[in-house]
């Protein structure tokens, strides 16, 4: 095998969404040679499609808002699983990293005092639920997530960061001593295979929605990061929390934003009965995300749905008026009018719960230092691989992530990242170089499918993985049906590594792309089931029919998924933040 | 049966591109473009598109659809196909790097050349920078650009000049920032834009405001940047 | 910035401007030269209305504004469709060429025009 060209730097970044371009910003303006990694042009990311908000206690609706109250809500939310030290870091350290990012230009809508305009979200209290829904989201009309990328994107331009644009991380180099020392990468455009050789290798590979058949998330959402990492035999936790949003527009898939619900959108059955008070009658349709999802997909169950199949609910905007949708919501407008052909100033929105966020992901500690555990169940740090963002789990979102939470876990973890690696590169950081047969090793897969002959379609094994994901991991689980399941995916496995490349050209090979985004689907996809099946409760997300409570005397933890054995684990919860009292679990109730 | 015709061109095996004739079921629904893309791709893995968010607003799949530029995942069928027929291009005037692939490295160039990122001289303050709602309601209409190059790639003027005129798109984005009440480097920006090929190429001929899949006026944004400029010499 | 020493001013709103300020001072000629011809004109009325110096100069500006216009437009147009992206640096040579044949037309009309208008 002819050798790979390597280029090496101080820092690579695995992933151009908000996540990744925050770590890298902090890298270039550290002076660092700092290269970002992206299988699309950046803004293409899937960042962009973060519509409502970013979660802060900025003080701006609210001049007594208190970033701890904000913590509680973010515990609570979790359902208990969330690390405390982590969630009082991101809460804290929130204020200054949105204000960073007004500096940078973020073009967030106002309020008269010239103040970023805060909008309620779902989940969110005041003074540690007792003070009533507060106004903690901070927005950019319905179009944070389009700004909050931009904006970053510009400001990596300003610092001239280098960009690998449509370039794709296949899989991790590990040196003899089980450190990360950089990634194999393919340049989409001429098919190029290289060798990124670094010193840090941050993954901020955003999530795997696709591994269902009815997702809000982007085509890319293929969990490139949780393949690699599961491939080089680093576990995963919480992988079996996956958000469902109550507001995906029903048969399309795509969001429409919680923000709706906190603009005094609410949601209604066929009966036109607002069915959330019936469900939380304190937050109603502001509850947690999973609270409102189970309660929609109940009200389908039981014959309250709407439509002539009866297999959605109605999101009733019109009461808001005209001027508030156009002002506040105009990209749901859009959206509405395009893929539910209705529009919201006249008629209600036909919505269903819809795959939107992994809670889980890499373990890692708030540096962003990816965590495996030893023999003795010891946090060991995995030397030269990070992660932020959706691919992380750090954990701040636990069993179920609070609305706008997900936009502040990106530019706080990012920023946390790349603060931490510029001082260990400072301080200076030794690995061994790879092995020619460490880097042969990371290739293999690739060169595996460039050799391919016979298989199955790609297009097809995947619709297969997203329907047996989507029948038997949803927003109701139990044993009989995961196992079931789980026996699926056992024969999907051999016939997904095997799958057909017809087109072994260079030049833009898509086809290529697919093949190799599929294996990563397929793990995620794999990790999810064999832990969701472990998990015998229900907590946030994880909702059994056969464990309908929480256990916190044998679940209060963080499951760990490990990929050589496939089995799942226990690490321990973080319940010691640094400057509050800890949060202890309580029934959890909106 | 829906009668699709796609441009092909493959770098490695073809000498010239082509156009090819494909028939797809669409199972008789008003599907998205984009949609149809997918259907031949499963069959046909060699088609080359960018996709990403499939709901308009990451921007990847910008193409020239029976004639007219536009976002493939917010295109329905009904809206443009006619007597049938969908001829599925690359958008126009950018180098073609395989089938609908353009290479956009020109657009982007002149993305970066209008400095498109917030410049304040000021330090900032411990909060945000105070902006009122109506300095903020200036930015609307600009911020939403989604680079996805139907606009400049319909664009004569872009076509003759990709080097030397910015283009709508990113003229668009040199108002959003000239716009901005935190911006402070209005005067060395305007410097920047006041030859003849920058700005002053276009003739207004419109076709930005034609095909912008998000509804924006670049040409509008010109005109302010020219009276911006004018204002500053007069 | 992108500069070019053969654009009329050095600077597009320079350009951008002259090209309004002719087309406006041309459009007044032509009204005006339209009216006179529509009410009817022979040939002594039409030769003393050119002795006059206020329509010598009027006369003047226009055919100056003409040869501005059509520079600033010609210009353009040189530039757009004979450039060196086109056709390499033949697309130069074409383009210098074009740009001094067009201004040898411009200038010969503008001396050939101030002697008839000054029956010279």
């Amino acid at each position: 095998m002819a050798a790979l060209r390597t280029i090496s730097f101080d820092g690579v970044i695995v992933g151009g969404g908000g996540a990744g371009m925050r770590a890298a910003l902090q890298l270039a303006q550290s002076g660092y040679k700092t290269a970002v990694i992206s299988k699309v042009f950046p803004t293409r990311s899937h960042t962009v499609s973060a519509q409502g908000g970013i979660t802060c206690a900025i003080a701006s609706a609210d001049p007594n808002d208190d970033w701890r109250w904000h913590m509680y809500d973010t515990v609570k939310g979790s359902d208990y699983i969330g690390d405390q030290d982590a969630i009082e870091y991101m809460c804290s350290v929130g204020p200054e990293a949105v204000f960073e990012l007004e500096h940078m230009g973020l073009p967030f809508s106002r309020t008269e005092e010239g103040r970023i305009y805060q909008r309620p979200f779902g989940g969110q209290s005041k003074n540690y639920g007792e003070g009533g829904q507060a106004a903690r989201t901070c927005a950019a009309a319905d179009r944070t997530g389009h700004a909050l990328l931009h904006t970053l994107y510009q400001g990596n331009m300003k610092n001239n960061t280098v960009f690998f644009n449509e370039w794709y991380a296949t899989d991790l180099v590990k040196n003899q001593d089980g450190a990360v020392v950089g990634v194999i990468a393919i340049c989409m455009e001429t098919g190029e295979i290289v060798y990124v050789k670094s010193k840090a290798t941050v993954f901020a590979t955003g999530g795997a929605g696709r591994i269902y058949a009815s997702t809000t998330n982007a085509h890319i959402n293929t969990g490139d990061g949780i393949g690699m990492a599961l491939r080089a035999g680093f576990p995963v936790q919480d992988i079996e929390m996956w958000q469902f949003h109550p507001t995906g527009i029903a048969g399309a898939g795509v969001l429409v934003t919680e923000g709706c619900r906190g603009e005094g959108g609410y949601l209604i059955n066929k009966d036109g009965e607002r069915f959330m008070e019936r469900y939380a009658p304190n937050a109603k349709d502001l509850a947690g995300r999973d609270v409102v999802a189970r309660s929609m997909v109940l009200e389908i169950i039981e014959g309250r749905g709407c439509g002539p199949e009866g297999d959605h609910v109605f999101l009733k905007l019109d009461h808001l008026g005209e001027e508030v949708l156009e002002s506040r919501l105009p990209g749901i407008c859009e959206l509405s009018r395009t893929f539910a052909h209705a529009d919201p100033v006249k008629e209600p929105v036909p919505v269903v719960p819809t795959c939107h966020y992994m809670m889980g992901g890499i373990p890692t500690n708030v540096h962003g230092q990816a965590l495996t555990v030893d023999a003795n169940g010891n946090d060991q740090i995995i030397p030269g691989l990070y992660a932020c963002g959706e691919v992380a789990c750090v954990s701040v979102h636990g069993a179920n992530r609070l609305g706008g939470n997900s936009l502040l876990d990106l530019v706080v973890f990012g920023r946390a990242s790349g603060l931490y690696i510029e001082n260990a590169l400072r301080s200076g950081i030794e690995m061994r170089d790879a092995s020619d047969s460490d880097i042969e090793q990371a290739r293999s897969r690739l060169d595996k499918l460039n050799q391919s002959s016979g298989g199955e379609n790609v297009a097809a094994l995947r619709k297969e993985l997203q329907s047996t994901m989507q029948n038997h991991f949803g927003v109701f689980r139990n044993a009989e049906f995961m196992q079931k399941g789980i026996e699926k995916l056992a024969d999907l496995r051999g016939r997904i590594e095997n799958a057909r490349l017809d087109d072994k050209s260079m030049a833009y090979n898509t086809a290529r792309i697919e093949a190799l985004e599929l294996h990563n689907l397929f793990e995620v996809a794999e990790a999810t089931a064999i832990a969701a099946e472990e998990r015998k409760e229900s907590r946030g997300a994880h909702a059994r029919d056969d464990f309908q409570e929480r256990d916190d005397a044998n679940w209060l933890c963080h499951s760990l998924y490990f990929p050589t054995d496939k089995r799942v684990g226990k690490r321990a919860v973080n319940f010691e933040p640094k400057t509050v009292e800890t949060f202890q679990p309580k029934a959890r109730v909106y | 049966m829906l009668q699709v015709s796609i441009y092909r061109y493959n770098p490695e095996t073809d000498s010239e591109p082509y156009m090819q004739d494909v028939q797809v079921d669409t199972g008789g629904k008003d599907l998205m473009v984009l949609d149809v893309l997918e259907l031949i791709k499963s069959q046909d893995t060699t088609v080359t598109y960018r996709r990403s968010c499939r709901e308009g607003v990451c921007g990847s799949d910008g193409m020239n659809m029976n004639g007219k530029n536009g976002l493939a995942c917010i295109t329905p069928l009904s809206e443009t196909v006619r007597n049938n027929k969908l001829v599925l291009r690359p958008l126009p005037g950018l180098p073609v790097v395989r089938d609908l692939v353009v290479d956009m490295s020109m657009f982007y160039a002149q993305y970066e050349k209008v400095q498109p990122f917030l410049m304040n001289d000021t330090p900032a303050p411990a909060i945000e920078r105070l902006q009122s709602p109506e300095e903020r309601e200036k930015l609307d209409g600009l911020y939403e650009c989604i680079l996805c190059a139907c606009c400049s790639s319909a664009c004569p003027s872009f076509w003759w000049n990709p080097d030397r005129f910015i283009g709508p798109s990113g003229l668009l984005q040199a108002y959003r920032f000239l716009a901005d009440s935190r911006d402070t480097a209005t005067e060395e920006r305007l410097a920047k834009l006041d030859d003849p090929f920058s700005v002053f190429r276009c003739h207004g001929i419109q076709n930005c405001v034609n095909v912008c899949p998000k509804n924006l006026n670049p040409t509008r944004a010109i005109g302010h940047i020219r009276n911006m400029l004018l204002s500053r010499a007069t | 910035m992108v500069t070019a020493v053969t654009s009329m001013g050095r600077s597009g709103l320079y350009d951008w401007m002259m090209q309004r300020v002719s087309a406006v001072i041309l459009l007044a000629y032509f009204i005006f030269v339209g009216c006179v011809l529509l009410n009817g004109v022979d040939y002594a009325a039409w030769k003393a209305l050119y002795s006059q110096t206020w329509m010598r100069i009027f006369s003047l500006l226009a055919l100056l504004s003409l040869g501005l216009h059509a520079w600033v437009g010609l210009w353009a147009v040189f530039t757009d469709y004979l450039t060196e992206r086109l056709m390499g640096t033949t697309g130069n040579v074409l383009r210098f060429l074009a740009q001094a044949v067009s201004a040898l037309i411009m200038f010969t009309y503008v001396v050939w025009g101030v002697q008839i208008l000054w029956g010279l």
